[in-house]
This record gives C-alpha cells, structure tokens and sequence, in this order.
C-alpha cells in the first residue's frame, strides 16, 4: 500500500485537493494531509513515498491517480526540496511546513520539535529573554520592534496575572504565511507561545485568528487541545475575529478580544506595562513567536548569523498577484525585491511586463521595476518610502490601472476606519473624493485607457455625482463650482491631505495609507494625468 | 433565540469578554443577530443595550439581516485584483443576479465582499459557502453559478 502525502492548507483545497485525496485514498493508498510546501503553481500536489523519498507530481486531479502511482504522470517534479524554488529557501521558520501532517504530536516531536521548549524551561526566565534579544529577533508583523526588548518589559513589569497574545490577524493582502503556518505547523506557534510565557511569568494566551481563515481556527483549536497537557501550567485559548481589518492593530485586538468594539487605544500606556485587561502583555504576530523555538533549539547565533543589517534572521516571502511561482519563500534579509519578483517568482503570471509590486500590504508602497535593486531589509525600505510590513508582495502587470489603485487604498481605509480619530475615518472619504475628481479629469483630458469619454469637461463628474447612497450623498455634497478640479490642484489637496493623515492618525491605518497613495503618485505620475514624472520630496 | 442566549451564557460564562464568542454561536445558530436580541444580550452579559448595539455594528461578520440561503464572499483585495479581479466581480454580479453587498431579492444567494482569504497567488478567490475557491475564471464561475441554484 503506497503511502501518498497531499496538503491540506487552504489554498490548496481550493485548488482541489480534497478530491485529490479521496481519490487516493478510494485507491487504496494510506493519505496523509500535511500543510502546503508553499509553492501553488504545483498545486495540488501530491507526494509519493519511495525509496529514493518523496516524489512529488503536481499539478494533478482525483483522474490522474493510476499513472501518478505508476511513476508515469507527465508532471513528476521530483524530490520536492530539489525544485529550485525550495533548494535556495533558509526554513527556520516553516521547516516542517509540508513536510509533516500538522496535528500528529509525534510527527512534530519527530522533526525537532518541542527542544526549544525544553531548552527553555532549563533556563531562567531572563535567561530566554536575552537569547531572543541576541537573536536580534524583530516583530514581524510588520512594525519590527525588537521582540527581545518587548518580552524585557513585560518580564520587569510587577509580578500578577501577564498575558501572551498572539496576533493572528493577517489582513493584508498579499500575506499568507502566518495562515500557512498556523494551518501547516501549528504546534510551532504553540511552542512559541510556551516559551513566552514561560520567558515573561504568563499563565494565559489568546491567539486572535481572523474569521475569513476558518481552517486555521480548526487546526489551532484542534493541536491546542491536543498539546494542553505539554504546555501545561499555560493555558491556550483561540478568539475568533469578525471581519474587522484594523483588529490586526494591537490595540484594537486586544480591546477586540476583551469584548468591545476593535478601536485603536493611545499610546502609552505601552501593552507591554498595561495590555490585556489592563495586565502586561506580550502581543507578538505569529511569525515572531514561531521563530523562538528555532532560536532557542538551534542558539541564537545560528539565527542572527543570516541577515542584513540590523535585520536579523529569516523572513517568509510571500510572493502574490500576478506572478508565475507564487507562494512562500523564506530566506534572509538582503535578498533584493528584483531577485524575489524576476527569478524566483518568475515573473507575471499573464506573461506581461511587470508595472508595479505593493509590497506590505495594503499600506505598503508601490515600487516600480527601477527600484527593484532595493534590498529586503526594514532600514532600507523605509528609506525608499515604503515598508516590509509582513513581507507579503503583490504583483501587478502593466494592464494596472495604479490612480485606481491609490483611489482603492483610500475606498478600503474608509471602509476599515475604527472611527476613533479624525484624520483617518474623515481623511480617507476625503482621499476617495479627490481621487474620483483626478480620475475624471484625467480621462477628459488625457484618456490613457480606451474607454470612450462622452460629453465636455466635466460631465463625468457630474455623472459621478449622482450616484446613488449614503457614499455618494458623502462624496459629492459639495457644491462642485466652489472646488478647483484641475489635476494639479487636486494633487496639491492629495498630497496635503496625506501629509494630515500620515502624522496626524492614532495607528498605521490611517498614518501608512498614504504610503500606496503617495508612491502611486510618485512613481506613476501618468496614470495621475501628469505628463512628465513630478518628483517633489514627499515632504 | 432568547433561550439560546440564556444557554449559551451558562454554559460559557456571561463576563464581557465572552461578547465575541457569543455572537459568533449566535451567527451559527441563526445566520444573522436580530436586532431584537439586542436586550436579551445586554441582560446576560450585563451590559448597555448601546453597548451591545455599538459592538455588533462595528464588526462586518455581525450581520443583522437575514443572510441569502447561499453566500459567496468573493475577495475584492489587491492580490485578487491583480490576476483580474474586478472583471470576475462584474461577471458574477451579472450571472449570479445580484449587485456586489446584497442579498438576490428571491433569497436565494447573496454576494459579499470580502478582503483577503490569504490565498493571495491562485486569486480570484471565494468562500463559497465555507468553501474555499481558487484561480475562478469564466468556468468555474459557471460551476459556483450552478451550485448556489441548487
């Protein structure tokens, strides 16, 4: 009887590979259902034990059974780590990603798990904590705070009742690694989050999964019950998110989780001093806390030694949008955005030229092909006015549209808007507001796209104005005689109403949406109906 | 579904932060939080009508209306736009006969928007009542069309 491994994440089951397993498992063969090995042009895969290991076939369906068995099928890929797109990966992080089936306690012993746990207890809590600082371990949510100072205040904050959270609320488009890992190796996070509670004197955690990710919330809450009595005294519990994107702020989680609306708290008090339930908190994402059971097991020098700068270690790529090999790549800091874009995910998917790649999220920038020398690193992306954010990068071929896509970032912050300050629930339809006019200038004026412009001046906008709701009724209820519709005075407004929300926004909501509106702009200037590029310092 | 509410609270306890899970069982139950709930709610977990009412619309998922007997939530986020997204949008909106955040007047299918599943290289993506799909061209569209009809 063959032994047939075939994932189970997510993205693979919609792709097909429930069928896929039925059918091998209707054949006889004794199916395992692992994570995905992260590479989704091949999926779904289907790997076969052998001698030589596990070869992999891929794409395959549910018909392809007999000659994927036989050896025969014309998509034998081969040892999976051989392909290229995993020979050049550094897995710290997402080792057993694939490998093992996610729930099997002993599976997961067997490749290395639960030592740094073990590691850890050996040690005193000071002791764990200065092994994540040497790490140089920074957040990997995105902000890349250093994890070992945040764990610092929390262990000297008075001793009592201290919570470990994890954030795992991946709304950024673009991202998917925390939801692979999360589905493909969960009991990684929960060691993770062991290791914390024992490095800072925490008794209870909560990992806040968003809702749209229901696989992870079986997989979590199915390997926390199972792993309860290993953790034990520490206590593990999943909360559900609903569909609120600014509930990935830490802040607004956590007032999520104690039960109110998700809206964003000042700061300080810092979480670390006053978090959960006004208790010291460690709130980390889920790949930061999955990193320090690498950390601990394998020594903190094994992981500061990969890196670039002041960027330490490994970070899972996740290469989307239109891109040929998309999926998870996780390598060093230093590896440039071209390297990522061109060779590894090899180009667009549609085979047209690259335009543009939004790096981050949706509060990432749009980077155009000349700065594809950038490397991955937080200091120097920053420096180009953008951010790594969760290192999710989204690809776009040159039938992008990017004043739409500046216009998109304003529509989705007002969407997602907690309400709390002014310059992003106000800011944002205002962003909208301008967009549209530049938008229907630009096509009276200069069309760039072949759509038909009907009527004169401004008969677009008028058409706009008479949209119908509560939106429409917002947008357009100025008087339209009072406002200078000319491209550049609607780019002066843009540019100074990004300015407000950038520093005047209580979280990265409001203060990064500026970020894919502004390299929009920059960098795209002709899709703004601006003839030669401006470039004018963002500030 | 006052009882619900009762049941549910001495089964997993009535402090605040029990608000959340409370509201997703309720989801389970029933497809949607009615606002004539609003008070049995507050009484459970001791808390203001207001503020029960303050949670449940902050939160997209907490719909309080009935939702269609079929959901598609199809991803309108940039990865999903950027392997032609909007044009599924429009093409679904069309086949399905329902304008993108309504319910179709004979209840039958609903079209949600939604922003990332997380399966950002194989978009345009759906949940497809809780069913996740992938890479949707025309012809899967076509069989998502047939599915929900059933």
């Amino acid at each position: 009887m063959s032994r047939v491994f075939v994932s189970r994440d997510m993205a693979s089951v919609a792709l097909g590979a429930d069928d896929v397993a039925r059918a091998f498992a209707a054949a006889g063969c004794q199916v395992v259902r692992t994570g995905s090995r992260g590479l989704f042009n091949i999926e779904p895969l289907v790997e076969v034990e052998t001698e030589e290991g596990r070869i992999g076939f891929g794409p395959v369906g549910p018909a392809d059974v007999a000659a994927v068995l036989d050896g025969s099928h014309a998509n034998r890929l081969g040892r999976i780590e051989d392909l290229p797109f995993f020979a050049g990966q550094q897995r710290f992080t997402f080792a057993r990603c694939g490998i093992i089936d996610p729930v099997d306690l002993n599976d997961y012993a067997a490749h290395g798990g639960w030592l740094g746990l073990e590691k850890a207890r050996a040690l005193a809590p000071q002791q764990v904590v200065d092994a994540v600082k040497a790490s140089g371990l920074r957040g990997r949510g995105g902000a890349g705070f250093p994890t070992g100072i945040k764990w610092q205040t929390v262990l000297d904050a008075p001793a009592g009742d201290k919570f470990i959270v994890c954030n795992a609320d991946e709304g950024d488009s673009g991202t998917f690694a925390d939801r692979m890992l999360m589905e493909g190796d969960p009991y990684c996070l929960i060691e993770g989050m062991a290791i914390a509670a024992h490095a800072v004197g925490a008794g209870h955690g909560y990992i806040y999964i968003r809702s749209e990710y229901p696989f992870c919330v079986a997989t979590m809450r199915a390997a926390i019950e199972a792993s309860a009595h290993l953790v034990a005294p520490f206590v593990l519990e999943v909360r559900e998110g609903a569909g609120a994107y600014v509930c990935g702020e830490e802040t607004a989680l956590l007032d999520s989780i104690e039960g109110k609306r998700g809206q964003v708290r000042a700061k300080p008090p810092l979480p670390a001093l006053q978090g959960l339930f006004g208790r010291p908190t460690v709130i980390n994402n889920v790949l930061s806390l999955a990193a320090v059971p690498f950390i601990l097991s394998e020594g903190a020098e094994a992981y500061a030694a990969v890196g670039f700068g002041r960027s330490r270690g490994t970070m899972p790529v996740q290469l989307a949008g239109n891109v040929r090999h998309g999926g998870l790549y996780e390598i060093g800091f230093g590896i440039t955005l071209g390297e990522l874009v061109n060779e590894i995910g090899g180009g667009t998917a549609s085979g047209r030229p690259v335009r543009a790649v939004q790096v981050g999220g949706p509060l990432g920038a749009y980077f155009p092909p000349s700065m594809f020398h950038l490397p991955f690193d937080y200091e120097a992306f920053a420096q180009a006015g953008g951010l790594i954010g969760h290192a999710g990068i989204t690809v776009f071929d040159d039938s992008v549209d990017m004043a739409h896509m500046a216009r998109f970032a304003m529509e989705f912050c007002a969407a997602e808007s907690c309400g709390k300050c002014t310059p992003c629930r106000i800011g944002s339809t205002r962003g909208v507001e301008i967009m549209d006019r530049i938008i229907a200038e630009r096509d009276i004026t200069a069309p760039v796209r072949p759509e038909p412009v009907e009527g004169r001046a401004r008969a677009s906008t008028s058409s706009a104005r008479t949209e119908g709701g509560y939106l429409g009724k917002a947008l357009y209820s100025r008087a339209p005689d009072r406002i200078d519709v000319s491209i550049e005075a609607q780019t002066n407004l843009l540019r100074d109403l990004a300015d407000t929300m950038k520093y005047g926004s209580l979280c990265a909501l409001g203060g990064f949406t500026p970020y894919p509106v502004l390299s929009a702009l920059d960098h795209f200037p002709e899709d703004f109906g601006a003839s030669a590029p401006v470039k004018e310092a963002a500030e | 579904m006052e009882d619900f509410v009762t049941e549910w609270t001495a089964r997993h306890g009535a402090t605040r932060d029990r608000l959340l899970p409370l509201l997703h069982a309720m989801l389970e139950e029933a497809g949607y939080i009615d606002d004539a709930l609003v008070p049995a709610i507050a009484r459970a977990l001791n808390l203001s009508r207001a503020d029960v009412h303050g949670v449940i619309t902050f939160y997209h998922d907490f719909r309080r209306t009935a939702p269609g007997r079929h959901v598609v939530k199809l991803c309108r986020a940039e990865s999903c736009q950027a392997r032609g997204g909007a044009a599924i949008e429009a093409a679904a909106a069309k086949r399905l006969g329902v304008a993108m955040g309504e319910v179709r007047a004979d209840g039958q299918v609903a079209l949600e928007p939604v922003y990332c599943l997380g399966l950002c290289a194989i978009g345009p993506n759906a949940l497809v009542d809780g069913r996740p799909v992938g890479r949707i061209d025309a012809a899967v569209l076509e069989r998502i069309a047939l599915e929900v009809a059933a």
